[in-house]
């Protein structure tokens, strides 16, 4: 019944799983790298451990690491879960990486159901398919929708069910890439 | 309309009716965004639109009109389609806010809002602001009762069509809904 910091936190996790690593934003803020092989099976230990017991995921989220200015660079899709404790009132963030070019991860959602929706919106933004995901349908945007809005190589749609986006005499030249009307699908909107 | 006697009134039966329309137009509770709040403030007791014969009713097939108050994305908007189909005619529209009319602060950077509402279904009355206070929303609504006020029921009626103009697509969510010009 004790809040343990995050070092412990981190040495009970690598103790079992040694390719996890710790590392530090930016901001002082320390966080797991969790390779996406061990990705179920240390978020079942974190769960279940009870000196861990991390019951509640309190979000899930992701974000495109192309044209950050992450080191080293890469291109890679961010899966961040972020785990809070009811008992121990500790809490802990486990990021995983899923490659751009096939973009997948093991769902949590049998270990917490609250990742049905967070996963659900991570996909449907950025377009991490989730293995063992229950129904990965889209759950913000239309279901015919082309793309995932939040990859920075998404190219915005011009025209949605035949109506422009643009109205007359709107221009976009400085905004964001949009594909011209009637276009391929685009880029980095493949599922 | 002519007062003959003391409690005699002479008119037009499409003046009386005209008239009727005038000081009953219920409006369909319907607010997708920020906006929204500001039309419920228009209709509590401070504002008090209901004193103009304006009353929220819940479903479509009982309004007379539509205030589109919010952003409209292009999820919604064949929603927003569908509510207006089933209003009964004559229907009007008023848009409220600059997402509503042109897609407001989000027209440039986003990739669902829809550019205006109007590329869905006719509007009769457009109000800016971010968002239009009450007093501009009633501002709209008695310009709107302008309009009201020159419909013609029986005869020739003082409005366009069901076309929106500069689209060559106007209700291009609804393929096989589109319907004919009812007047
Ligand atoms: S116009 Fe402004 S206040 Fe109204 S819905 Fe849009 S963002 Fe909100």
């Amino acid at each position: 019944m004790s809040a343990l910091p995050f070092s412990e936190l981190a040495a009970r996790i690598r103790a079992r799983f040694p390719a996890v690593a710790e590392r530090m934003s930016e901001n002082r803020q320390p966080w797991l790298l969790v390779p996406a092989a061990d990705l179920l099976a240390v978020c079942q230990l974190c769960r279940d451990d009870p000196e861990l017991d991390f019951a509640s995921l309190c979000d899930l989220t992701g974000w495109d690491l192309l044209r950050y200015p992450a080191q080293p660079p890469s291109d890679a899709i961010v899966v961040a879960y972020y785990l809070h404790s009811l008992r121990h009132r500790h809490h802990l963030t486990l990021k995983a990486l899923a490659p751009r070019a096939c973009c997948t991860l093991p769902s949590v959602s049998a270990i917490w159901p609250a990742a049905i929706a967070f996963e659900r919106e991570v996909y449907d933004l950025l377009g991490v398919q989730f293995s063992g995901h229950p129904r990965l349908t889209r759950i913000l945007l239309p279901e015919d929708w082309e793309g995932h809005p939040l990859r920075k190589d998404y190219a915005y749609p011009a025209a949605y069910h035949g109506v422009p986006h643009a109205r007359a005499g709107q221009w976009f030249e400085d905004g964001p890439a949009r594909a011209p009307a009637g276009a391929a699908p685009p880029a980095g909107g493949a599922a | 309309m002519k007062a003959a006697e003391d409690s005699i009134v002479t008119t037009a039966v499409d003046e009386f009716l005209a008239w009727g329309k005038e000081h009953s137009l219920f409006y369909l509770l319907f607010a997708t965004a920020c906006c929204g709040i500001e039309l419920m403030q228009t209709g509590g007791p401070r504002y008090d639109v209901d004193r103009l014969g304006m009353i929220p009713r819940a479903t479509p097939r009982q309004s007379d009109l539509m205030i589109v108050a919010g952003t409209i994305t292009h999820k919604m908007a064949s929603r927003v389609r569908t509510l207006w189909e089933q209003m009964t005619e004559p229907r009007w529209v008023v848009s409220m806010g600059s997402c509503a009319n042109s897609g407001g602060p989000f027209s440039k950077w986003s990739y669902s809002v829809l550019n205006g509402v109007d590329k869905y279904i006719p509007v009769d009355v457009y109000i800016p602001g971010c968002p239009p206070r009450p007093e501009a929303l009633i501002d709209g609504v008695m310009a709107l009762r302008e309009r009201v006020r020159r419909y013609r029921t029986l005869g020739i009626r003082d409005r366009d069509p069901y076309v929106v103009a500069g689209h060559e697509a106007p209700f291009g969510s609804h393929p096989g809904k589109e319907r004919e010009a009812t007047r």
